[in-house]
């Protein structure tokens, strides 16, 4: 059996090209050449279309303040300061309570969601219970409604719970957000994992839960990770969880903190602080996906497209 | 046997496999109070945070639910109010308009980066990669960078613009509905297209190869083999993108809220923007709870109808 489900515990890093093959038939090397030019011109303006916003934010980011304001805008920084990030820390509360904040949320959550979806796809795929269906149905139903819709209940039921304005209340819908994908990427990859592997555990005195802990959670490594990628990704870049459930401005996470920057100002907008804020909201999330790009990929196999 | 009981498995391999494995008494799948240990915090978050919201979310819709003091059911009240509601009908409109362009749009897009992304040449990885890039950027930092760049002033969008010759003065790029409508839709394409884009590819790496061999072998033209073999393998990766495109677009917020606040002119209101400000600016809890159930059926029939749609055209 197992090609189909040894390639959903390893990753597949390689996305191979399929219409490339088309191509071997010319024959022609002048024409092989010019083609290859062409696509290669193509293909690096859209890439430099995609990434110049990116890079223009960094750049901006480190020309001085006033620079940074200037109008019209100048290509590249006439010389490199730090003076916008200097700004930034200042802003509000301070960066430092920012940071803080989205790194607790993202801590809170990234473990919830691994814990919470590696237990249930385990228990979804090794075990029979009344109500399986329903609740995996309910689970993936989540899918279904949009996170808008359910928000205003949702901030009443965490009032109920004295969850409200706290970053752990805020963490657990974000974990519940991450089930649909997390518990059925979980639950598709312990399936194909061989119960012949638990069962000798078992048989050699392991409890069920030792059997999940020692051998199949290793197998299934990669997925953990993919799981905790998304719950990282999704926590560190939610804007308007954050916005409804937190009403304090010293629990406020970065994605609002960069918002607030525009709106908050009562003198002029200071556009250099707001570029320095966008880099820092967004290079731990290009770091993290550059490293664990394969991992991505794992998730998108295994999980979103085998429904 | 137990085996009988489980859900439809979605992957017959795993499943086949456990009825031919040997079985012993006492084993995992015979005790379910240990399954349904394993379930049960996913269990109590479903109900506690989805499945009760969702029903005080229903209740809601058929009271009149003040900010302070107790609700009082009001029949279909809140229904009946939707439909005279004029921001809730205009973002309707707006909604649907913004839906079907990103789709298309998305779409031509995606499949013009897959020829560059999925080619066998060197580079095409990195390709890949700058498209994808964006993907990874929250919605906040995304739309906070658009906002500046777009600045008739401030931005660089206009500079560009104006070095090739485009426009010969600056303009504000959400200045006016229309524009302020393109700006948006740039935006999205560029922030979602690199993930359209990574599962097309992986949607094509599960065609077979020898597809393509055999079709060459009988003469299939690169047109018949992208016809009759890579778009009918690609149906259900077109289905789910679809679907996730569509909903993503009937449930825009984020992007508008921080770019173009709904403006100018209230010209860019969608409707989770209406209900956002239903709920939160004018604390009309009632009707913004109508209006989220009436938006929850419509889209629970568009992915019914899409999913049986795509079905249909499968057999």
């Amino acid at each position: 059996m197992s090609t189909a489900n040894t390639a959903s515990v390893q990753p597949r890093t390689q996305i191979s090209p399929r219409p490339a093959q088309i191509r071997r038939r010319r024959p022609n090397p002048i024409r092989r050449k010019a083609a290859t030019s062409a696509f290669h011109g193509v293909a690096i303006v859209l890439a430099v279309a995609f990434l110049s916003p990116l890079i223009w934010a960094a750049l901006n980011s480190f020309k001085t303040s006033d620079e940074a304001n200037q109008q019209p805008p100048t290509w590249l920084p006439h010389s490199l300061s730090l003076q916008n990030y200097r700004n930034l820390s200042g802003f509000d509360q301070g960066i430092g309570v920012y940071l803080l904040n989205t790194f607790t949320l993202c801590a809170f959550t990234v473990v919830g969601s691994v814990i919470i979806c590696v237990l249930a796809g385990y228990g979804f795929a090794r075990y029979t219970f009344r109500g399986k269906s329903l609740l995996f149905g309910s689970t993936l139903a989540i899918l279904m409604v949009p996170y808008a819709t359910i928000l205003l209940p949702l901030y009443i039921v965490l009032g109920h719970l004295g969850l409200q304005n706290t970053l752990i209340g805020l963490a657990f819908v974000l974990v519940m957000f991450q089930l649909p994908f997390g518990v059925f990427l979980m639950r598709n990859s312990f399936e194909s994992v061989p119960r012949e592997l638990e069962e000798a555990a078992l048989v050699d005195g392991c409890t069920a839960f030792g059997a999940l802990r020692h051998v199949s959670a290793r197998i299934v490594f990669p997925s953990i990770v993919t799981v905790a990628l998304f719950a990282f990704l999704t926590s560190w870049n939610e804007y308007l969880a954050p916005l409804i459930f937190l009403n304090d401005g010293t629990k406020y996470t970065l994605p609002v903190m960069l918002v607030n920057i525009r709106y908050a100002s009562f003198n002029i907008l200071d556009v250099g602080a707001l570029q320095a804020g966008v880099v820092v909201a967004m290079v731990p999330c290009l770091v993290i996906y550059l490293a664990l790009q394969r991992f991505y990929v794992n998730g998108l196999v295994t999980g979103a497209l085998r429904g | 046997m137990s085996l009988l009981m489980r859900t439809p498995p979605v992957d017959p391999p795993a499943a086949s496999e456990t009825g031919t494995g040997r079985r012993r008494v006492g084993t995992a799948a015979r005790r379910p109070a240990v399954g349904f240990a394993f379930v049960a915090p996913a269990a109590i978050l479903v109900a506690a945070l989805f499945l009760v919201p969702l029903g005080i979310l229903i209740y809601m819709s058929f009271t009149d639910w003040p900010l302070i003091g107790s609700p009082h059911v009001n029949g279909l009240d809140n229904y009946r109010a939707l439909g005279s509601d004029d921001q809730f009908l205009g973002a309707i409109k707006f909604t649907l308009i913004y839906t079907a362009i990103t789709t298309v749009v998305l779409f031509a897009i995606a499949f013009a980066l897959v020829a560059i992304s999925g080619s066998s040449r060197r580079g095409a990885t990195f390709y890949r990669t700058a498209f994808f890039l964006p993907f990874v950027v929250g919605t906040a930092a995304a739309s906070s960078m658009w906002w500046v760049n777009s600045n008739d002033q401030l931005g660089i969008f206009n500079k560009v613009l104006n070095a090739v010759g485009i426009t010969n003065q600056p303009a504000d790029l959400l200045g006016t509905p229309d524009r302020a409508l393109v700006t948006v839709i740039a935006l999205v394409v560029w922030k979602f297209v690199g993930f359209q884009v990574i599962v097309l590819l992986v949607g094509l790496q599960a065609i077979p190869t020898e597809w393509y061999e055999a079709a060459r072998m009988d003469g299939a033209s690169t047109w018949q083999r992208l016809r009759y073999i890579t778009l009918p393998a690609l149906r259900p990766t077109l289905a789910l993108l679809t679907i996730l495109s569509v909903t993503g677009s009937l449930l825009a917020f984020d992007q508008f809220f921080v770019l173009t606040h709904g403006g100018p002119d209230n010209s860019t209101v969608t409707v989770v923007l209406a209900l956002y400000n239903k709920a939160f600016q004018s604390f009309r809890l009632g009707n913004a709870a109508a209006e989220a159930v009436v938006i929850l059926i419509v889209l629970v029939l568009v992915n019914a109808i899409q999913l049986r749609l795509f079905r249909e055209r499968e057999n």
